[in-house]
């Protein structure tokens, strides 16, 4: 881990997409590390992970793959608690159908 | 830049900074920091948006307690958004860079997201997204405008109003000197706020669709009031076409003002008589100062509307004085009440609610349901005709019974009066308005038992066509110039010449220039038009013989479809006066 970032793809599986909720969930997570964390788009530039304006403009909906890039003195433990957070978004949907 | 279309229903053209008003009634006062260092404006916008942060997390901890965490959740994102840091890079950058007030640049950063949300978002993925971002401009400029939350009354400057409706008594509010034009999502060419537009003398358009999102307040717009434009922020060339434009425009009213004591007279010397429409006693003037030869129809709704009580005989009495005070000698053609029963806070007991209201108890309906009511409003027209030439005329009347008692009500009015020594004009002028297709049909047996026809073009095309003038939806089916609109006002115009009745035409369509060679050409000689449209008429008729007119109107009525003949009567108005057709 000496300036290397680290990243990995997610493709966004809840019905709604990052709206509202999961967006601010996101940024509170990502705010919680040190690291830097930027969200793309494929063919486009990145975000800034922790502004919750920059991951609105992503209009990232169900089906799409993000690309998470993390770099920074705790970019692994980011990283990873990132994507679960990703993955368990379709458990929004199972709590919404309940 | 952005080109919008609407409905113009008020002439004239506006250039000028926006004021948007919304159901919250938040407006964006102005564009560019006046005075003092920009610093000041930067530290207005830190603490306000300060405040608007501490208010969504207020409200995320009181939504949490109340309804569960994950409602909390959504103001929590209302607060990270507010509290971005790009977010207020973005608007310190407009404020330093452009001088925009803290207010403007909000409020375009904001809407700049949402239209690129909205851009991409063709199944509406994103609508109720947008609609949180709309809450969150709200909440930071109210807490920029706190205190100084501006009011329509109140404008220091001169702005264009954008609006999704306005409501007539709002239109009514508004300043002319200030308010220089406006520009509704809603409402259709003859929606009474059109018609207060052209009270106001001020450039509309009207029944523009959906642009709200995409303007700031503080933005510069255009309003092109001729031909039905509203621009926003115009790039150089366009607004210098309009400025030209806009000064051709103030010339050729001010040579249609030299009209105003030359007779509406055609070049072969056929007499027109152009009667003005008002709605408010304090409009007589605008009849006189247009050169108009009376009053062709004198709406009377606004005596009752905003009212807890129904208006006594005195209330309407004063009302019609002052209008014969100004206006003399001249006619008077004084319409009773035309309301729908939905339009009522008191005046009569509790009505159901309707579902179709267009076609239940409205207008003379109602009146021959409540007597009282009726009576009260006829003493007073009556007591009025003995100050001068006033005329009586029932609206929305669809069969002959109904015009049969509305005169055997008016007999034992007189006859009141009459026992009461009261002194009236005993042979008032009774007339009927022609605006349902019944009576249009039947105008042959009608004109036995009136002394004057007026043919309301509006409700007549609105009834015949089956189709809501004020709904945007279906407003395109709507036009006077529809083939089977021209045949019903054919059947008028012969039965009131074959009954030697006066006949006029008192719609919109009569103010409309497209369509006065047509009128002419079919017959009529009488014309009742908003008093700002005088001159351009006036125009029209001073620049054509009677035979043109005959030729006009015997080809448009060959002709198949609305379109058709709006489309050819405007080439031929554009030919013989340029000006008045864009």
């Amino acid at each position: 881990m000496n300036g290397q970032p680290l990243r990995s793809k997610v493709r966004i599986i809840n019905a709604l997409g990052l709206h509202m909720r999961p967006m601010q969930g996101f940024v509170e997570l990502a705010s919680k590390f040190q690291s830097r964390v930027a969200v793309a788009k494929e063919g486009e530039q990145p975000v800034d992970g922790k502004s919750p304006w920059g991951l609105l403009s992503l209009r990232a909906e169900q089906g799409t793959e993000l690309t998470l890039e993390v770099e920074g003195p705790d970019q692994q433990e980011a990283l990873d608690a990132l994507v679960v957070f990703l993955n368990e978004l379709i458990k929004e949907d199972e709590e919404a159908s309940e | 830049m952005e080109i919008k279309r609407g409905i113009p229903v008020s002439p004239g053209v506006a250039i000028g900074l926006a004021l948007v008003l919304d159901n919250e009634g938040i407006r964006i006062p102005r564009r560019f920091v006046e005075d003092g260092p920009l610093d000041g404006e930067v530290a207005r916008l830190r603490v306000a948006l300060a405040a608007a942060a501490r208010e969504a997390r207020d409200n995320e901890r009181a939504a949490a307690d109340k309804l569960g965490k994950q409602y909390g959740a959504i103001f929590a994102a209302h607060a990270l958004l507010i509290e971005d840091p790009h977010l207020i890079r973005e608007v310190e950058a407009l404020i330093r860079e452009q001088s925009f007030a803290a207010e403007y640049a909000v409020s375009r950063v904001i809407r700049r997201h949402v239209k690129t949300l909205e851009n991409l978002d063709r199944e509406g993925h994103f609508a109720s997204r947008t609609a949180d971002l709309f809450d969150i401009e709200k909440a930071i400029l109210r807490n920029l405008l706190g205190q100084r939350r501006e009011l329509l009354q109140h404008l220091t400057e001169p702005v264009i109003v954008l609006a999704h409706d306005l409501t007539p008594s709002e239109t009514a509010a508004l300043d002319p000197k200030m308010v220089h034009a406006f520009a509704t999502e809603a409402g259709g060419r003859a929606s009474h706020t059109a018609i207060m537009a052209g009270v106001l003398e001020i450039p509309a358009v009207v029944g523009v669709g959906k642009f709200l999102n995409d303007v700031s307040g503080g933005d510069e717009v255009i309003v092109d009031g001729n031909r039905g434009f509203l621009i926003l922020n115009p790039d150089d060339e366009t607004r210098e076409r309009y400025e030209t434009a806009r000064t051709t425009f103030r010339t050729f009213e001010t040579r249609l003002g030299e009209l105003r004591d030359l007779p509406a007279e055609t070049r072969d010397g056929v007499r027109v008589q152009l009667l003005g429409n008002i709605e408010f006693p304090e409009e007589a003037r605008h009849c006189l100062t247009r050169g108009a030869g009376g009053v062709g129809l004198y709406r009377t709704e606004f005596l009752y509307l905003n009212k807890q009580t129904d208006p006594t005989e005195a209330e309407h009495l004063d009302a019609y004085l002052t209008v014969l005070r100004v206006l003399g000698p001249q006619p008077v053609v004084i319409r009773t009440l035309d309301l729908g029963a939905d339009k009522f806070a008191t005046a009569t007991e509790q009505v159901h609610e309707e579902r179709n209201p267009f076609l239940g108890l409205r207008s003379v309906r109602l009146c021959l349901r409540n007597l009282t009511l009726f009576k009260t409003q006829m003493r007073a027209i009556l007591r009025a005709s003995a100050f001068g030439d006033v005329r009586i005329m029932f609206p929305m009347v669809s069969t002959l019974l109904e015009l049969r008692q509305c005169k055997m009500i008016l007999a034992e009015v007189k006859e009141d009066l009459e026992d009461e020594g009261i002194p009236f004009n005993r042979k008032i002028p009774v007339g009927t308005m022609i605006e349902v297709p019944s009576a249009a049909i039947l105008a042959d047996l009608f004109a036995r038992e009136v002394q004057f026809f007026s043919i309301g073009t509006n409700d007549l095309t609105q009834y015949t066509l089956a189709a809501d003038r004020t709904n945007e939806e279906v407003a395109s089916l709507y036009s006077p110039g529809d083939p089977a609109v021209l045949r019903l006002i054919e059947n008028v115009v012969r039965a009131a010449q074959r009954y030697t009745l006066d006949v006029s035409v008192c719609g919109e369509m009569s103010g409309d220039p497209i369509y006065t060679l047509l009128l002419l050409g079919m017959g009529l000689r009488q014309l009742s038009v908003t008093p700002q449209n005088i001159p351009e008429v006036k125009k029209i008729i001073r620049s054509i013989t009677i035979e043109e007119a005959n030729l006009i109107a015997q080809e448009a009525m060959r002709l198949d479809t609305a379109r058709d003949v709006n489309n050819y009567l405007r080439e031929q108005t554009r030919r013989i006066l340029p000006e008045v057709v864009n």
